[in-house]
């Protein structure tokens, strides 16, 4: 184990489950589609709703464009008798943070976090332009492509990537998902066939743009002698820290991820080999900055799963990052792992989790 | 700071408009909801757990946290378990106040709703009255809750206190 993980008390990823990632879910309401998620996650361990302590839920009403859309989610759990309950307005990685933060306390083993949203209700170009300064950048409405292709270009200008390099991420990315069967967009396409796309804001063309996606993901974290009886490969968090930076994209060097960096300092990702990592990375681009912004070398496996850019339902994406890197580690395809999540515009806040095996 | 930027009044207001439009997706069990309105009936579930009836039913029991299944139809009387007479005005009223709005639980049903109160003097509502949902004409019948045009006193003696007391 990592020199960090002699500081925490041991958390195991004791399960894992997402719904099917699709373009629009227009049968089931949140709760509908969240219900077989929950049932899965305490199914897959044998388990029930009263035999976690604590629950924490990522998603945002903007999604939605209804207010307290987390509160009725819980009918999806059932809260009775009445329990400890919290909601942040972040992916489910960060939940599954502040989950991680009350165990490390003693005072309860087991946690449920999970997440939702649906992409797919509004116009999610220019809803996520409201995460913005409201003051100052918002009411000109850069639209998250034309950001994140702002951030492109900054990074081609570096001479730090080409065009090329965005396609053989995209490329890899979702030939890999053509093993994930809970994937949005699968398909085993050549890099000099992607480059053949129309761009949507240059230098981003199609294929580097994340999918619009609805879904679902649930965790239960477990600590003490739960953990052990929830799994016979416990899968430890060993590392975790979350940073951020400036909300002023004109103060950033968009081309490093600096929070990204620093988090996985304290999150010891160095302490030792990494045998994959999921990374929450959106667009093309933001692969390469976040892989050098953690350390990872050419013999990491990245995202496996196909990543965000085969399947990116809001406010899960980052959650089920650390769900698949979670069950690389309990199938034994990896002894160690990294997982992160992002949140904000162009990589603003960023979460890095260590998970180890038994 | 230059004298003219030092002239200038501070800013104090900011406006910055927004506009989102969003589809809206009621789900399977709301959707039964919805075309029993279309209908002229009320649509609930009952929970397989706990036997409870919800209407509108958002498709799970939020406190066994397992599917609602079984669709039941509910009566079209129900009793007011709670109420407020509404005396002042606010922007984008369409009801002339003094109004009743209650909190009326349909026969059969485990779970309270709220609607209109009409045909009655303010001053005669109370808690446990009967009453019985008008509707539109049948032409005008649409998968909304402006189906039901109001609710009024459907003559019976009143509901024993022991019968909603848990609903309140």
């Amino acid at each position: 184990m990592s020199a960090a993980a002699r500081t925490v008390r041991p958390v195991s990823v004791a399960s894992f489950a997402q719904s099917q990632n699709v373009r629009k879910d227009d049968e089931r309401n949140e709760v509908e589609g969240l219900m077989p998620v929950i049932a899965e996650v305490f199914g897959n361990i044998g388990i029930t709703k009263d035999d976690v302590d604590f629950i924490c839920s990522g998603s945002t009403d903007y999604l939605i464009g209804g207010p307290f859309s987390f509160v009725m989610a819980l009918d999806a759990v059932g809260v009775w008798p009445p329990r400890s309950e919290s909601h942040v307005e972040m992916d489910g990685a960060f939940a599954l943070y502040e989950a991680w933060v009350l165990l490390q306390e003693g005072e309860i083993d087991a946690a449920l976090v999970y997440s939702f949203g649906r992409s797919s209700l509004g116009d999610l170009r220019e809803i996520l332009t409201l995460q913005l300064d409201p003051y100052y950048e918002a009411p000109l409405w850069p639209d998250i492509v034309s950001l994140s292709a702002l951030q492109a270009r900054a990074l081609l200008d570096a001479g730090k990537a080409t065009e090329a390099d965005f396609a053989e991420v995209a490329s890899r990315s979702r030939r890999d998902a053509l093993a994930n069967p809970k994937a949005q967009v699968r398909n085993d396409t050549a890099p000099d066939v992607l480059l053949q796309d129309d761009y949507v804001v240059a230098p981003l063309r199609r294929h580097a743009l994340p999918p619009i996606t609805d879904g679902a993901a649930a965790v239960v974290l477990a600590a003490g002698d739960k953990a052990g009886q929830w799994s016979d490969r416990p899968v430890w968090i060993t590392g975790f820290d979350h940073r951020m930076e400036t909300h002023s994209l004109g103060a950033r060097d968009l081309t490093t991820s600096p929070s990204t960096t620093r988090a996985a300092e304290v999150a010891g990702v160095a302490a030792g080999k990494v045998d994959i990592a999921e990374i929450h990375a959106p667009f093309a681009h933001q692969e390469l900055i976040l892989t050098e912004a953690l350390g990872l070398d050419d013999s990491v496996v990245i995202n496996p799963s196909g990543g965000a850019l085969a399947a990116n339902p809001l406010m899960s994406a980052g959650l089920i990052r650390i769900g698949e890197a979670a069950e690389r580690i309990r199938s034994g395809q990896a002894d160690r792992a990294v997982a992160h999540a992002t949140s904000g515009p162009c990589l603003q806040q960023n979460l890095v989790c260590v998970l180890e095996g038994a | 700071m230059s004298d003219e930027t030092t002239e200038l009044a501070p800013v104090t207001t900011l406006a910055t408009p927004i506009r989102l439009d969003f589809d809206f997706t009621p789900g399977i069990a709301q959707s039964k909801f919805l075309r029993g309105l279309e209908h002229g009936t009320f649509m609930g579930q009952r929970c397989a757990t706990c036997g409870k009836v919800y209407v509108p039913s958002r498709g799970s029991c939020p406190t066994d946290g397992v599917p609602t299944t079984e669709d039941v139809l509910l009566g079209n009387s129900g009793t007011v378990t709670t109420y407020c007479v509404v005396n002042v005005p606010f922007a984008g009223q369409s009801i002339e106040i003094p109004y009743i709005c209650a909190q009326i639980l349909l026969d059969g049903a485990n779970l309270s709703f709220m609607g209109l109160i009409q045909e009655i003097p303010t001053d005669q509502i109370r808690m446990g009255m009967r009453v019985e949902a008008v509707w539109v004409d049948e032409a005008d019948l649409t998968p909304s809750l402006a189906s039901v045009r109001y609710f009024r006193p459907n003559g019976e003696d009143d509901a024993d206190y022991e019968t909603y007391k848990e609903y309140l």
